[in-house]
């Protein structure tokens, strides 16, 4: 009952035109997510390559890093809205909070996991610190940092619905408007919306995976050499690193 | 040449990794530092390219003191290999190969070119340069390791425990190579290892280090099983070092016997005593017991397996083996080709090192 009246909120003409319609609403559901993930890959890629790299402030990291993924994102816009008034603004930054953990973590293990005895023998070849960092490291590094890009993508798809909390357009109206009258189509139909921008979007960042993580690293079916370090691992399961990160050998 | 001169390195908490070290490593020479684990040896090995700055002393590499060179270039110009390769799982064996000529400024066809020389250096089809790292065996990454680390030519070659990750067959296959390349190419080579085999095997000079960090002698080899310095040199080059010691007097003195010889394959004469199958180049193929009746042409089936078997003129150790290990007490001697010269026994064995003994008075 409920699947055929989503279906009929699908499907009715009306809900895709106008300025509310859903073409829009995916728009700026897409533009939002994508602000956010661009927001967030700038500050988390340099900070996770940083420590990573140089091993600095990792404990400090991790524990900084589920400290703002246990922030309620709900509350987070509130708060923001309430002290910064309406506008993008607010919204933007709570979905940046929310999507920075997953990538810095997926960064940090990234250039973390590089095999040691490899950055060891970069450095003995006479690589300069930026050369191991760029030339080593990051190559290296790409599977679980697209990973963690991919993890927070997803979150960010799934959330950026309570913007709609402050009046923003995205795809979380219909489930509010659904809710708030009981129109159950409406609500599931939104749900549906969301599910399948964020399998699209999923599905377009594994293609970019496959593209750019370099060929060696996928045949051997892991991020680095036979021996990996340990250290990490611990991190990444405290990370909750997506299944769907890994290599796709 | 390199040379440690009161070289000492502390570690932040305390520990003393190398402890006033005073040692010459000469041109065109393999020298192995040898010893348990946490005597110093890679840390010092490590000191010479500045992966480790000491605390004190100075290290010169051809009279040059290491810490006024910037380390990015003085490792540009020092070989570096170490345990499992640490090959770049990204690129392709021929671009991890050409890794230093590119930080040098080498053009990258040039680059290329000179790595593909250097696969076939070391003994790599050319092919295997298209192939990546997780495709490569453990000694294969091995060999690439060592033409990595070759690629720009430096006059100084540092490897820590390069072959110790390898099975036994496969790392035995890789010092025989390491030796042939050091013929070839007259590197001034130091080696890391803990296996005391490894570093009679290798070395021309061998630094057996203690815990501590301190040098417990620095010797040829064949001095070190003969004569170690302390208890704890004579315990480490272990029980049978006597018969390892053996490798180093050559086995020219030791008269080879005739054998009396059946074919494989043809039909075997009467006759007594142990006899030696050969094939048709004069290859061994086993035994014959005595008193083993043949009808018709002699088959593989009815021999014994034998033993090892030594070439004339190398060392004394090898025909030692080879008569201990043969099921007739008799070892066989076999020419570069493989072709059986001639057979010893271990008593005739025995008498030649006796001689030797007397004659050093």
């Amino acid at each position: 009952m409920i699947f055929a009246d989503a279906f009929a909120w699908l499907v009715d003409p009306a809900n895709w035109s106008g300025s509310k319609g859903i073409p829009v609403r995916i728009g700026v559901h897409l533009l939002y997510c994508l602000g956010a993930v661009l927001g967030a890959s700038a500050i988390a890629v340099p900070l996770g390559l940083f420590v990573g790299h140089t091993g600095r402030g990792g404990t400090f990291l991790v524990g900084g890093g589920n400290a703002l993924r246990a922030l309620p994102t709900l509350g987070l816009v509130t708060f923001l809205y309430l002290i910064a008034g309406g506008g993008t603004g607010p919204v933007l930054i709570a979905l940046i909070v929310l999507a920075v953990p997953p990538i810095l973590a997926g960064t940090y293990a990234g250039i973390q996991d590089v095999d040691r005895g490899v950055v060891d023998a970069a450095r003995g070849m006479g690589m300069t610190s930026g050369q191991v960092l760029w030339r080593v490291e990051l190559p290296n590094a790409l599977p679980l940092l697209i990973g963690g890009l991919r993890n927070a993508t997803l979150q960010v798809v799934a959330t950026a619905s309570v913007a709609a909390y402050v009046g923003i357009e995205t795809l979380g109206r219909p489930l509010l408007d659904g809710l708030r009258v009981l129109d159950y189509g409406q609500f599931v139909g939104g749900a549906v919306l969301i599910a399948l921008v964020a399998v699209a979007l999923d599905l377009l960042l594994a293609g970019g995976q496959k593209a750019i993580v370099p060929r060696g690293l996928r045949l051997t079916g892991q991020p680095t050499g036979p021996k990996k370090g340990k250290r990490s691992q611990k991190l990444v399961a405290t990370a909750a690193q997506p299944d769907s990160g890994g290599s796709t050998a | 040449m390199i040379e440690f001169r009161a070289v000492t390195k502390r570690f932040d908490d305390g520990t003393i990794a190398v402890n006033s070290l005073d040692l010459t490593v000469e041109a065109g020479t393999i020298t192995v530092f040898v010893g348990p684990s946490g005597c110093g040896k890679t840390t010092s090995l490590r000191m010479v390219n500045r992966m480790i700055d000491p605390t004190s002393g100075t290290i010169l590499v051809d009279g040059k003191d290491v810490l006024s060179v910037d380390p990015p270039e003085l490792r540009r110009g020092i070989g570096y290999v170490i345990q499992q390769a640490g090959l770049f799982p990204h690129r392709t064996v021929l671009d991890n190969v050409a890794t230093v000529p590119l930080l040098l400024g080498w053009s990258k066809a040039k680059a290329r070119s000179r790595a593909a020389e250097l696969l076939e250096l070391v003994g790599l089809p050319a092919e295997m340069g298209k192939r990546y790292p997780a495709q490569l065996s453990g000694g294969q990454q091995q060999r690439v390791g060592v033409a990595r680390a070759l690629a720009a030519d430096p006059p100084v070659l540092l490897m820590d425990e390069p072959f110790s990750a390898v099975d036994p067959v496969v790392r035995e296959g890789l010092q025989d190579e390491l030796l042939r390349l050091q013929a070839e190419l007259d590197k001034t080579i130091v080696f890391v290892t803990h296996d005391i085999d490894e570093a009679v095997r290798i070395g021309e000079k061998v630094a057996v280090f203690r815990e501590g960090g301190v040098l417990a002698q620095y010797d040829k080899p064949s001095e070190l099983l003969a004569r170690p310095a302390d208890d704890f040199v004579a315990h480490f080059v272990g029980k049978d070092r006597g018969y390892r010691s053996l490798s180093f007097v050559d086995a020219s003195g030791v008269e080879v016997g005739a054998v009396p010889t059946v074919v494989v394959g043809e039909a075997v004469t009467a006759g007594d005593g142990w006899r030696l199958a050969v094939d048709e180049r004069k290859h061994p193929r086993g035994w014959l017991p005595p008193g083993t009746t043949v009808d018709g042409p002699l088959a593989e089936s009815v021999l014994k397996p034998g033993g090892s078997l030594f070439e004339v003129g190398q060392s004394i150790r090898g025909a030692m083996d080879a008569a201990l290990s043969s099921p007739s007490g008799l070892g066989v001697a076999v020419d570069p080709e493989g072709a059986v010269v001639g057979v010893v026994t271990a008593t005739q064995v025995l008498a030649v090192i006796e001689g030797q003994r007397e004659s050093r008075g």
